[in-house]
């Protein structure tokens, strides 16, 4: 990509995310339902755990997963499914039609969303420290971080993979991501560590990106984190690295062919499907 | 002056919803070629291929079956370098983000095509200015009328500065002042840009086919049939002149006229509550008219109306599609 093309897709990206950002702003009642509501279930697992007297780093993976369940969910609907609704309103033609990579359409959502996204993993996790009283014991925080964004960019990537359905199909796409929705929460042991389901099961969970992000920082961050690891901290970082460009290079590569079979079956700017 | 847009054989199916192997074909051996620089009209029915045309050429439809090359790159495989020099407004379209206002909107689809923000915003202010839009520059679209939400959406083409630029319908929804302003603004643009710009332009209105375009396509059925300027479509539909004459009818006999030289056809008809006599004359020559007023005179009649017939684009029409354009709306344009 040459230096042009790459300011001009700089720019697409913050033109996109500016819609999200200026609208929080303009809508401040989407800051209640964005904060206020997805803490409800979290509190509710942590509620059952400590009434169980599990000890209180249980407590500390429910929140670590509730905060990941927002970036999860920031992926699926902020970011896959828009292009559902970007496709009803014609937005989708347009974004087609310019000289912009899909993708940094897709980034550009996904980060406009980010910024109330981050307010929610930051609330999360200060319910757990002050309602919950959460400790938390870092063994690396450059490792915790660098899990955290190697995390993401795979979640990203599998989210413009997910995104590049909607080139060719409306209401079918639709459907499979809410399929997507539950069994990853169940799979990816967001309130849970992933080992409980056990090896066959966790490896197929590892497909999603989350879980594994999951695993390696809860045994970057908690004392019992190393006690339930499903696989050590290196090889997980190692299998995230392979994964992000594993879909990376997938979403690359199916935004493009769909969006051929989609001009080529005359389905690409179709509405109402 | 070289090419903007060249078709060969240009042909694309869909698949027929009715009958399961059998395709249908919105357009069919299309080979055209647009020169830079001009205004250039697709007229047609409903469903005659038209947006299908378009959205060929703006590459987001492949074709089914020969080429097309839009400023020299093939739509199928280079549509990564026609991008950056073309733009589309479709009438009816409904773009943007309610949530933000005309100028950020406008602002946002310039950055998708990499502009520099403060030029952006001088060019918008500029467009919003010359469509009489200012006003609603800070106004959030979802507060817009349908007329002004058009007006944006005909900003966004032009606010990229495109080298092509597709126009479906593009005064769909404008008020008479508005459509006169937009189809003069497209016309100024053309006119005076300092690099060559082409249009492309369909529409349901013939004066607006008429009085725009350098030359144009009529298609139906997804063919063309007939691809010429508007003035020689007109001449080519006449083949001679047309003239009404009214007569007072009492004792006149129109017959003793129709046998003149020069007078290919001739129909006549009595307008009984005004008394007189209403003939149609198509003439091979015009100097047919002096013999057939002098026989008049002659015979002591004397002559009420003379008028000559303008051959319009609709006659054109009619006489290449065989129907009226549906809507007919130009007429009161
Ligand atoms: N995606 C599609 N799938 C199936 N048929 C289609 C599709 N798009 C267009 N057609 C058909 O192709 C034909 C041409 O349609 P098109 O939209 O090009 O007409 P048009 O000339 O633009 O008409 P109008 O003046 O009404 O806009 C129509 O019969 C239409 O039903
Ligand atoms: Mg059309």
């Amino acid at each position: 990509m040459s230096m042009n093309e790459l300011i001009k897709n700089l720019r697409g990206i913050w033109a996109r995310a500016y819609v999200r950002i200026v609208g929080v702003n303009r809508e401040p009642s989407w800051l209640i339902f964005e904060l206020f509501f997805p803490l409800l279930p979290i509190c509710s697992f942590a509620f059952v755990y400590k009434s169980m007297n599990a000890p209180s780093d249980y407590l500390g993976f429910v929140i670590l997963g509730g905060a990941m369940t927002a970036i999860w969910m920031n992926v699926l609907w902020g970011m896959a499914a828009q292009f559902f609704w970007e496709r009803e309103s014609g937005n989708l033609t347009l974004y087609m039609l310019c000289p912009m990579s899909t993708m940094a359409v897709l980034v550009g959502m996904a980060l406009g969303s980010g910024f109330s996204t981050f307010f929610r993993v930051i609330i999360t996790f200060m319910i757990g420290k002050l309602i919950f009283g959460i400790t938390l014991h870092v063994a690396s925080y450059f490792w915790l971080f660098a899990t955290f964004i190697l995390t993401i960019a795979a979640v990203f990537s599998l989210g413009m993979m997910m995104a590049s359905f909607f080139l060719l199909y409306g209401r079918d796409a639709w459907n499979i991501l809410t399929v997507f929705m539950e069994p990853v929460f169940f799979l990816s042991g967001f309130y849970f560590p992933v080992k409980t389901l056990g090896y066959p099961l966790g490896a197929l969970a590892s497909l999603i990106p989350i879980t594994l992000g999951l695993d390696a920082m809860r045994q970057l961050a908690f004392k019992l984190g190393p006690d339930t690891a499903f696989l050590p901290v290196k090889t997980e970082i190692l299998i995230l690295v392979a994964l992000s460009a594993l879909y990376l290079a997938g979403a690359k590569y199916l935004l493009k062919k769909l969006e051929y079979i989609g001009r080529r079956e005359g389905r690409l700017t179709l509405r109402w499907q | 002056m070289s090419i903007a847009i060249k078709t060969t054989d240009l042909s694309r199916a869909f698949a027929d919803s009715g009958a399961k192997d059998k395709n249908f074909w919105a357009l069919r051996d299309v080979s055209l070629e647009i020169p830079e620089g001009c205004i250039y009209g697709l007229l047609g029915p409903n469903g005659a291929g038209k947006t299908t045309l378009i959205k060929i050429l703006s590459t987001l439809l492949l074709p089914t079956a020969g080429e097309a090359l839009v400023a020299g790159y093939n739509v199928d495989n280079e549509y990564e370098k026609i991008r950056p020099i073309i733009n589309m407004v479709s009438g009816g379209e409904n773009c943007g983000y309610g949530i933000l206002t005309v100028a950020e909107n406008l602002w946002m689809f310039t950055q998708f095509y990499g502009i520099p923000t403060k030029q952006a915003m001088a060019k918008i202010k500029d467009l919003l200015e010359i469509m009489n839009l200012s006003e609603k520059a800070d106004t959030k679209i979802n507060k817009l009328s349908t007329g002004m939400r058009q007006k944006m959406n005909f900003i966004r083409g032009f606010v990229t500065d495109p080298k092509i630029l597709f126009l479906d319908e593009p005064t769909l929804g404008l008020d008479v002042n508005a459509a006169r302003e937009t189809r003069k603004f497209v016309t100024d643009w053309v006119k005076n840009a300092s690099e060559p710009k082409t249009v492309i332009l369909t529409t349901h209105y013939m004066q607006e086919a008429d009085e725009m375009c350098g030359k144009l396509a009529i298609i139906d059925h997804g063919r063309i049939l007939a691809n010429d300027t508007p003035k020689n479509l007109k001449k080519q539909e006449a083949g001679g002149v047309s003239y009404t004459i009214n007569v007072a009818y009492r004792d006149f006999d129109p017959q003793i006229l129709r046998t003149l030289p020069g007078v290919s056809s001739f129909a006549h008809s009595v307008l009984n509550e005004q008394g007189l006599i209403e003939m149609i004359f198509n003439l091979s020559d015009d100097s047919a008219l002096a013999r057939i007023i002098e026989k008049i005179n002659s015979l002591s009649f004397s002559i009420n109306n003379i008028q000559k017939k303008e051959f319009t684009l609709e006659d054109a029409f009619i006489k290449l599609v065989g129907r009226r354009l549906s809507g007919g709306e130009g007429d009161t344009l």
